[in-house]
């Protein structure tokens, strides 16, 4: 179909979409106004029943806890779908970046950027962790918590390039994390069965309200998923670097056939 | 104004709906998803918010006090980082539609249609 034909049944269904949508928003009640119950019932009950603070993770990590695994699935498949989409021509050429890798970046990046990325490696990790580690108290955990843990390792590529990140997280190391992180959480949940208790179910104490150690196995189920989405965007990380490099490599490869 | 974010959420929606589809880039038309994606988050917290409740974060804050709705808010925080790495594996994809086609307009890869 011709991209003006395109637009024309786009424009008839949006008119119909426009229709259909504003006759639900009728029946929405008005901004600001939320009308309950599960939320207020979830603010009443989860910091009893559950001894956390943050009641967005009591909901993630427990109430809903069994939906949160099938997202983090879609989040273990997506990464290894990148993976197997990136790592299928690998055969084709030489993998390991040319030596001069270095080199090239340091020329292409000035020793500003790469003071001030190894400046702020330390403290992003640190807090990444903070972030993971304080999900039943405050708001953050392991989604949030992982994505900034990975953000310190891409500081990393950016204050010292790809084979120092290559030497500081091994790629079979960021495959690890990230299936031992998808896996925790899955154990965690069939801790409760092999308790004799419902799957996910509580099983450790509770704690008293408001400390590090207290929620149950909510700040391990946060933990596991950090890791896993630290790993996840760390391996997604360096397929596409690699990539680049492939491509780079490709293209040198090319040019010296061009020349000869 | 009330209903000012459902506006946006449906804003967003078909403004990203129209650009994939008349998309002439792969990596742009992942980028329009990404836009089409946002407007679940912003129609999702908007029906969670209460005007002038506190966050359901209860830290030094008595239980009973009026907060937004956390179902809501944990739905999001999840999608935001599952969609980062869907967004990752389509983009995968758009690369390896250069590599076998040489090409990244959706209109050009013609040995993909039947």
């Amino acid at each position: 179909m011709s991209v003006p034909a395109r637009r024309l049944v786009f424009l008839v269904a949006a008119a119909g979409f426009a229709a259909l949508f504003l006759w639900g928003l009728a029946g929405l009640p008005s901004f600001g106004n939320y009308q309950g119950p599960y939320g207020d019932i979830l603010n009443r009950v989860a910091v009893p029943q559950r001894h956390v603070t943050d009641v967005v993770a009591a909901v993630n990590f427990d109430y809903r806890g069994v939906d949160t695994i099938g997202e983090e699935f879609i989040l273990f498949v997506s990464v290894a779908g990148v993976a197997a989409l990136l790592r299928t021509e690998r055969a084709e050429i030489d993998v390991e970046p040319p030596e001069d890798e270095r080199a090239i970046r340091r020329a292409e990046t000035s020793d500003a950027v790469r003071a001030f990325c190894f400046a702020l490696i330390a403290p992003t990790i640190v807090l990444g962790w903070d972030i993971v580690a304080h999900g039943h108290l405050t708001p953050g955990g392991g989604f949030q918590g992982g994505a900034i843990l990975a953000s310190g390792l891409v500081l990393i590529y950016l204050a010292g390039g790809y084979k120092t990140l290559r030497a500081v997280s091994p790629e079979e190391g960021a495959d690890v994390a990230e299936a031992i992180g998808a896996g925790g959480f899955v154990v965690i949940g069939l801790a409760g069965l092999i308790a004799g208790a419902a799957f996910l179910q509580d099983i450790i104490p509770l704690g008293p309200v408001g400390l590090l150690y207290s929620a149950g196995t909510i700040p391990l189920i946060n933990l596991s998923v950090g890791i896993e989405v630290a790993g996840g965007f760390l391996v997604i990380l360096s397929e596409f670097l690699r990539q680049a490099l492939q491509v780079r490599a490709q293209a040198d490869a090319r040019k010296d056939q061009e020349q000869a | 104004m009330s209903f000012f974010p459902y506006i946006i959420a449906a804003w967003l929606f078909v403004v990203g709906l129209y650009g994939i589809i008349t998309s002439r880039n792969l990596i742009h038309l992942v980028i329009c998803l990404s836009v089409v994606q946002s407007s679940t988050y912003v129609l999702l917290l908007a029906v969670g918010y209460r005007a002038g409740a506190v966050p359901p974060v209860f830290v030094n804050i008595p239980l009973g006090t009026p907060a937004v709705d956390p179902v809501v808010q944990a739905l999001t925080l999840t999608d935001v980082v599952v969609e980062a790495t869907v967004t990752a594996l389509l983009l995968a994809l758009a690369v390896q539609a250069q590599k076998r086609f040489g090409t990244l307009d959706p209109e050009q890869l013609r040995s993909m249609q039947g």
